[in-house]
C-alpha cells in the first residue's frame, strides 16, 4: 500500500468529508479532480487550499473562450526571435530560447510536485477538454519545433474547474475524479463564516445568515447568492459598523449579495408583496 | 456485491464501466475508504460519478446496493481487491470479469439487450455497457464477449463466439441514427462556419512578415492581419404544435446547440406553423411576427450577407395546407410550397431538417416539399450531411425520394 499526503483542508478552507475523500481519490489515483458547482462555493479556492496544506507550488491557468490547447503546454515566440535576428540579441539559432511553456507545460516541466488549476474549462472551445485528453493521461508532451519531449517527473496535481457552460465529452470525464460542492449548511455556513470572520458578533452572524437563506430560498431571484457573497457581505456589514440587520426592503449594501438587476426588482418585489419570508 | 452495485447502477443509467470499477479497487487497495461503508460511499462516488445529474441515481443505486450491508463491506472490499491480484492490461479481461460475462446465459442476455436497446440513446464504441462496437458489452460488434448477441456482421478478431446474430437491420435505427444528444449537435453544428479575416490587426502574418523582411534586405519589417473569424449567418425556422408535438424534444435539443454555439456571427430563430406562409414569428406562441419579404430584403442573397438558412419540421400536412391557398390574408395568393420556393431563391444555402424517419418521407407532403429543399433526417448523421450541404452546397436535390 502506498502511503500518501492526505488532504484535510486547510484553516482557512474547510471541507466535507466528500470533498476530502474526492481530493484525496485524486491524490492517489494521479487523476485530474473536476469540481463543479454553483458560482462562489469555492472551487477556485480549492486548488489553493491543497496547494497549501501540500506546501506545494500553485500554477494556475484560467481558460477563457479563446484558449487553445496548445497555449497550456508551450508558445513558439516567432516574433521575438525575429527581433533578435534583426538586432543580434540573443541566440537565435537556439530555438529552445523562444519556446515559453504554459501553465501545463511548466507544470510538467517543474522539477517538484506542483498544484496545476485550470480555471473554468467549459469557457473554452469544445475540443478544448478533447485536445487535452492524452497531455492530462500521459503527463507529457513534444515541443514540435525542438523535437524535445517534456515529461513530468512528478505527476502534478490537477484540479479543474467547470461552471457548466458546455457538456464536457465523456472521454474527459470518464479520466477524472468528479466533485460537486454542494451548497454548505448551516452548520458548515457558520463554521466557514466564523473562519473568514473571527471574532464577530454572534447576533450579527445570525441575522445576517437568517437573511440570507431567506434570500437564497426566494424563488424569484435567478442568480442566487452563495458564500462567497455572504463573506462579502458581511465583511461590508462589519466594516461598516452594523451590528444587526433583518430581511427589508433598505436591506444595507444588498448589492453584494443579489448582482442582477432583476434580482434587486425581484427582492423588492417579493418584499412589497405580504412579506412572506420574513423571519 | 460490488458487481450487483455495478449493474444497479447502469440499471438507472448512470455510465459506469470497467474503467470506473477498476479506478474503485484501486482506489480501495490504496486504503482511501479508510475502511468504512462511508469511506467506500464517498470514494466510489467520486470515481463513478462524472456529472451532477447521476448524484441521485447513484445515492438510490447505493441504497439498493448495500442497504443494511455494514458486515458485508469487507466482502466487497476483497472482492475488488482479488481483481487486481491478477493485473492485466483493462482491454485484456481478466478472468473475473470473464466469469462475470460468461456467467450470463442467453435468456438473460436477451433480455438485457431488449432493455438496454430500449434505453440506449446514443452510438457507442468501446465502452461495455451499450450497444456499440469494440467493447466487452455482451450486444453489438466485434467485441469481446464470448456469449454476448453479435448485431450485424462479422466478430472481431475471431475473440467472441457469438452465440446468436440478431439481423443487424432491425435494430440500426438503436445505434446512430435516432439518436441526438446535445453535445453531439453541437459537434455537428461546429462544421457549419466560414471564415473571414475581419476586424483589428493583431495576429502576425509569419510569411508576408518574412517576406517583407527579405524585401527589406533584412531589416525587419512586421506585417499583421486581423485574426480569423467565423462569418456564418445562420436563420433557423421551426415547426412548432400540431404534428411535431412527438418530436419536440429532439426539436428543442437542436434549439438549445444552435443557441450555444458561439461561434457564429449571428443566429436568427423563427417559428412557423405546418409550412411557411408570408410570415414567421419570433416566438414559439406566434408573436411579433415578421413578413418572409422583409426577412428577405434584409437577409437574402442580395441583402450582402449572406444567411444560411436551416427549416426544421417534419413537413406533414394535408395537401391543400401546401398546395392550395392555405396562407395569411394580404399574400393569400401564394401557396405554401411557393413561399418555400421564394424562401430558396432568396438564400444561397437552404435545408430542411425533418425529424420524422425517411421511411415516411414517400408519398406525401414531405416528397413533394424535399423536392423544393434539401430534405435531411434529423438525426446526428442527417445533420452532418445537411450541414455539408450547407458549406458546400451540393445541390443534391430530393436525396431520398
Amino acid at each position: 500500500m502506498t502511503e500518501f499526503r492526505r488532504f484535510r483542508g486547510t484553516d482557512r478552507y474547510l471541507t466535507s468529508d466528500a470533498l476530502e475523500s474526492a481530493v484525496n481519490c485524486a491524490l492517489a489515483l494521479g487523476r485530474p479532480l473536476l469540481v463543479k458547482g454553483e458560482p462562489g462555493t469555492g472551487k477556485t479556492l480549492l486548488a489553493e487550499a491543497i496547494a497549501e496544506a501540500m506546501q506545494l507550488p500553485l500554477l494556475t491557468w484560467h481558460v477563457k473562450s479563446t484558449t487553445r490547447a496548445q497555449d497550456g503546454l508551450y508558445v513558439y515566440d516567432t516574433v521575438q526571435r525575429l527581433y533578435d535576428s534583426r538586432f543580434g540579441d540573443g541566440d537565435v539559432k537556439d530555438i529552445r530560447q523562444y519556446i515559453k511553456y504554459g501553465p501545463l507545460g511548466q507544470s510538467f516541466a517543474s522539477s517538484g510536485k506542483v498544484v496545476l488549476l485550470i480555471d473554468e474549462v467549459d469557457k473554452a472551445d469544445l475540443e478544448f477538454p478533447n485536445d487535452l485528453l492524452h497531455e492530462l493521461d500521459r503527463m507529457r508532451f513534444r515541443v514540435n519545433e525542438t523535437g524535445d519531449e517534456v515529461a513530468a517527473k512528478e505527476r502534478p496535481i490537477v484540479i479543474i474547474t467547470s461552471n457548466n457552460e458546455k457538456e464536457l465529452p465523456d472521454a474527459f470525464l470518464r479520466r477524472c475524479v468528479f466533485h460537486f460542492i454542494d451548497f454548505p449548511d448551516k452548520e458548515l455556513m457558520k463554521n466557514i463564516v466564523a473562519v473568514h470572520h473571527p471574532g464577530l458578533d454572534r447576533a450579527l452572524v445570525e441575522q445576517a445568515m437568517a437573511v440570507f437563506y431567506d434570500i437564497r430560498e426566494m424563488r424569484s431571484i435567478r442568480k442566487r447568492p452563495s458564500t462567497s457573497e455572504l463573506i462579502d457581505w458581511i465583511a461590508v456589514l462589519k466594516n461598516a459598523g452594523i451590528h444587526a440587520v433583518k430581511l427589508e426592503k433598505e436591506l444595507p449594501f444588498l448589492g453584494a449579495l443579489l448582482k442582477k438587476e432583476q434580482d434587486l426588482a425581484a427582492y423588492a418585489d417579493q418584499l412589497a408583496g405580504g412579506r412572506r419570508f420574513r423571519s | 456485491m460490488f458487481v450487483d452495485f455495478l449493474y444497479e447502477l447502469r440499471k438507472r443509467k448512470v455510465p459506469v464501466g470497467t474503467q470506473e470499477a477498476v479506478a474503485v479497487a484501486e482506489a480501495l487497495a490504496k486504503g482511501l475508504h479508510e475502511s468504512s461503508l462511508e469511506g467506500f460511499y464517498q470514494v466510489s462516488r467520486a470515481l463513478m460519478v462524472h456529472s451532477e445529474q447521476h448524484l441521485d441515481d447513484f445515492d438510490i443505486a447505493f441504497g439498493v446496493a448495500f442497504r443494511g450491508a455494514e458486515a458485508t463491506a469487507i466482502e466487497i472490499t476483497e472482492e475488488l481487491l482479488s481483481w487486481l491480484k491478477d493485473p492485466k492490461p483493462l482491454r485484456e479481461l481478466s478472468p473475473e470479469e470473464r466469469a462475470m460475462i460468461e456467467a450470463l446465459d442467453l435468456e438473460t442476455v436477451r433480455e438485457m439487450l431488449e432493455q438496454r436497446l430500449r434505453e440506449q440513446k446514443e452510438r457507442h464504441d468501446g465502452g461495455n455497457r451499450w450497444v456499440g462496437t469494440g467493447g466487452t458489452s455482451p450486444f453489438g460488434r466485434g467485441g469481446e464477449n464470448p456469449n454476448g448477441i453479435n448485431i450485424g456482421g462479422s466478430t472481431g478478431k475471431g475473440k467472441g463466439g457469438a452465440m446468436q446474430s440478431a439481423d443487424a437491420r432491425k435494430y440500426k435505427p438503436y445505434r446512430s441514427d435516432a439518436s441526438l444528444d446535445t453535445r453531439q449537435i453541437e459537434v455537428a453544428l461546429r462544421k457549419l462556419r466560414l471564415f473571414a479575416r475581419e476586424g483589428t490587426e493583431r495576429e502576425l502574418d509569419l510569411d508576408k512578415t518574412i517576406d517583407e523582411t527579405a524585401r527589406n534586405a533584412g531589416e525587419l519589417e512586421v506585417v499583421v492581419r486581423p485574426p480569423r473569424r467565423n462569418n456564418t449567418r445562420v436563420i433557423l425556422m421551426m415547426d412548432v404544435g400540431g404534428s411535431m408535438e412527438p418530436h419536440r424534444e429532439y426539436v428543442q435539443q437542436l434549439f438549445t446547440a444552435a443557441k450555444r454555439a458561439t461561434h457564429w456571427k449571428e443566429l436568427r430563430t423563427y417559428y412557423f406553423h405546418n409550412c411557411v406562409y408570408g410570415k414567421v414569428w419570433k416566438t414559439d406562441g406566434f408573436q411579433e411576427s415578421v413578413t418572409v419579404r422583409d426577412l428577405v430584403n434584409e437577409c437574402g442573397k442580395n441583402s450582402g450577407r449572406s444567411y444560411k438558412l436551416v427549416l426544421c419540421g417534419d413537413a406533414l400536412m394535408a395537401p391543400y395546407e401546401l398546395m392550395g391557398f392555405a396562407g395569411i390574408a394580404e399574400d393569400d395568393r401564394v401557396t405554401g410550397i411557393e413561399w418555400l420556393m421564394q424562401l430558396r431563391e432568396h438564400f444561397e444555402r437552404s435545408i430542411w431538417l425533418n425529424p420524422e424517419h425517411p421511411r415516411g418521407w414517400k408519398g406525401n407532403t414531405i416528397e413533394a416539399i424535399s423536392k423544393v429543399l434539401p430534405m435531411f433526417p434529423l438525426t446526428v448523421e442527417g445533420l452532418s450531411e445537411g450541414v455539408d450541404e450547407l458549406i458546400k452546397g451540393r445541390r443534391s436535390r430530393s436525396r431520398v425520394v
